[in-house]
């Protein structure tokens, strides 16, 4: 039971993080019926820009709340950037063609950031300095609750509220919301889409480097293709909660996360990745929309 | 029937032509040549799916691998006695790619009837995920040799048998495409609904397309395990996958001419820049790679050809 209670936590943990992502590609779906496959990818620059400016802030030295916020904040800005210019560069002249295109477009800024990654960071993964060295803050019997774990959740919950109160209570969010409901009425009610799409991308893409910076904590390591198997499993975890569907973006992040301790915890860890696609493909045959998806069949 | 003459004999000629070139040619261009045929092969049997029925598949590698290790399998296991004799050699060669059509048309069905219900994005991730998983069991699979790879598999290919089989794809295609059943694909590419209503029973339509189209992409794997002698799961990862789905989009989707044509280029371009990479000592390749994707995406989203084949630009130009 304890031994449950344990990977219950440590999956919840990873579970947050797998949020954050998902929450970024449920946020472009919605807006651009568009699977953002360079999104994992995202993660990973993130965390390389978190890599350098700890490296410069000496943060292994010194490790403090400050630096670890510094850092933080350092990778969102940087992954937002690149998040902006991805849409700008790549999605934007494509608004007309056909969605396949999109999609083959993002297929293409996936391998590109990652092949320049390898380019430029050198494929070799590189160790990320400890921010902050573990600690076990409180014991419940076996079950042991360590301070990045509430590093981990408070950042990511934090974040989450965050969104939240953009997406719910201000007018860009009452903006993103229409956009998502149909390009056409929102321009006519004079919303600039592009505007609203380039400011979904930059928050999708915060969150994204948010994660990075998240998961490297935990596991202190970098390498340009970091990003392809933690944004397919938070894909996953979007599409698990019904992918354009905010709640159902947390709620499938944690249910990811969890279910993948488990099968590691109980199970074989080789069959640790093909857990995700497995999952994916039973939610895609018996509920397509997902936990709180809209199902919309097609009109003639 | 005196079409069909005309057809045997340009399958002939075809290979005949590529076994010829094979000899004439150093061995390293004939080996990239075979190399190119094989990947024209799996970009013509994709573009089967993605082009000429509107569906969107990202795991084709996983068809390719099932067919690689069958006919691997079937060769080295069962029919090994026949290979005492160069007749012997070809005959084993061809039941195995027999099998691997098979075995990875029926994988094909297997993955195709439940997926093809989803459209567009969700039967690309759908797709993707079953190749992905097509994988992790051949990996946990220790009697194909699991992670080391299956090593040992005679070297029997011909440029001949290659080019033949490329040939035969086109021919079949091309011919697909002027029947009842290729109409019927393309109805479904245009709008799925239309087709229903007109009668055309798309289900049956789109799994037949993809169950034809994973066979041939096994007997493409078969052929790629004999080229190669050796076959490693890691081979038919995502990216394979996508790199037959470039092969496609950039020729044109649903043109198999451009297919075949954007099977070279691609096969070729990274052996062409070799020398790029001694200069800069970076292997670019990649990057090169998918910046053209990205860029062929934005300037001409309907890649090389378009739905046209290279026949009918050139009619149009004589015409004219």
């Amino acid at each position: 039971m304890e031994g449950f209670l344990q990977l219950l936590l440590n999956g919840a943990a990873q579970g947050s993080i797998y949020a954050l992502i998902a929450l970024g590609y449920t946020m472009v779906y919605g807006i651009l019926r568009l699977i953002n496959f360079a999104h994992g990818d995202i993660v990973m620059v993130g965390a390389y820009a978190g890599l350098f400016t700890a490296l410069g802030l000496g943060a292994q030295e010194d490790p403090t709340l400050l630096n670890f916020i510094l850092v933080l904040l350092a990778a969102m800005l940087v992954s937002a950037g690149l998040g902006f210019l991805i849409e700008r560069l790549a999605y934007r002249p494509l608004r007309d063609v056909p969605r396949l295109n999109l999609l083959i477009t993002a297929v293409g800024v996936s391998l590109l950031l990652e092949n320049l990654g390898q380019v430029v960071f050198g494929a070799t993964p590189r160790a990320f300095p400890e921010i902050l060295p573990m600690k076990v803050l409180a014991q419940f019997g076996e079950v042991a609750l360590n301070n990045q774990q509430v590093l981990v959740f408070t950042t990511s919950l934090a974040l989450m509220l965050a969104l939240e109160w953009i997406v719910l209570k201000t007018k860009l969010g009452r903006a993103m919301r229409a956009v998502s409901h149909s390009h056409e009425t929102a321009a006519l009610v004079g919303i600039p889409v592009d505007k609203i799409i380039s400011f979904t991308f930059v928050v999708g893409s915060a969150l994204a480097a948010a994660a990075g910076i998240l998961s490297c904590v935990s596991y202190p390591k970098v390498d340009p293709l970091m990003g392809v198997l933690i944004g397919i499993k938070a894909f996953v975890a979007a599409v698990f909660g019904g992918i354009g569907s905010i709640r159902g973006a947390v709620v499938g992040g944690f249910t990811m996360g969890i279910a993948e301790a488990m099968v590691v915890g109980y199970g074989s860890s080789t069959y640790r990745d093909a857990l995700a696609f497995a999952l994916l493909i039973l939610i895609l045959l018996f509920k397509p929309a997902g936990l709180y998806g809209k199902y919309q069949p097609e009109k003639v | 029937m005196a079409q069909n003459l005309r057809t045997l004999l340009f399958l002939l000629a075809a290979s005949l032509l590529a076994q010829g070139l094979a000899w004439v040619l150093p061995p390293y261009f004939s080996q990239v040549f075979m190399l190119a045929c094989i990947n024209a092969i799996l970009a013509v049997s994709l573009n089967l799916v993605n082009g000429l029925s509107g569906q969107f598949s990202l795991g084709h590698a996983g068809f390719m691998a099932v067919g690689a290790y069958t006919a691997a399998s079937v060769n080295v296991f069962l029919l090994s006695p026949l290979q005492t004799n160069p007749v012997g050699e070809q005959v084993a060669l061809i039941l195995s790619l027999l099998v691997a059509a098979l075995a990875s048309g029926f994988v094909g069905y297997l993955v195709g009837l439940p997926s093809l219900r989803l459209k567009g994005d969700y039967l690309a991730i759908v797709t993707l995920g079953f190749g992905e998983i097509i994988r992790v069991v051949i990996l946990n699979i220790q009697s194909v040799g699991g992670a080391r790879g299956f090593i040992g598999i005679p070297d029997t290919t011909s440029a001949f048998l290659v080019a033949f089989t490329l040939a035969l794809c086109v021919v079949a295609t091309h011919r697909l495409v002027k029947s009842s059943h290729g109409r019927a694909l393309l109805a479904i590419r245009e709008d799925e609904v239309a087709a229903e209503a007109m009668g055309v029973d798309t289900t049956k339509f789109k799994v037949g397309a993809f169950t034809a189209a994973a066979a041939v992409a096994g007997v493409a794997g078969g052929l790629f395990a004999h080229y190669l002698q050796y076959i490693n799961p890691a081979t038919f990862g995502f990216m394979k996958s996508v790199e037959i789905v470039i092969m496609v989009v950039l020729g044109g989707m649903g043109s198999v001419s451009g297919s075949i044509l954007a099977a070279f280029l691609l096969t070729l371009l990274p052996e062409a820049l070799r020398p790029l990479q001694e200069v800069t000592k970076l292997d670019l390749r990649m990057v090169i790679y998918s910046l053209l994707l990205v860029v062929v995406m934005l300037v001409r989203p309907q890649g090389m050809f378009g739905r046209k084949e290279l026949w009918d630009l050139l009619a149009k130009k004589t015409k004219t």
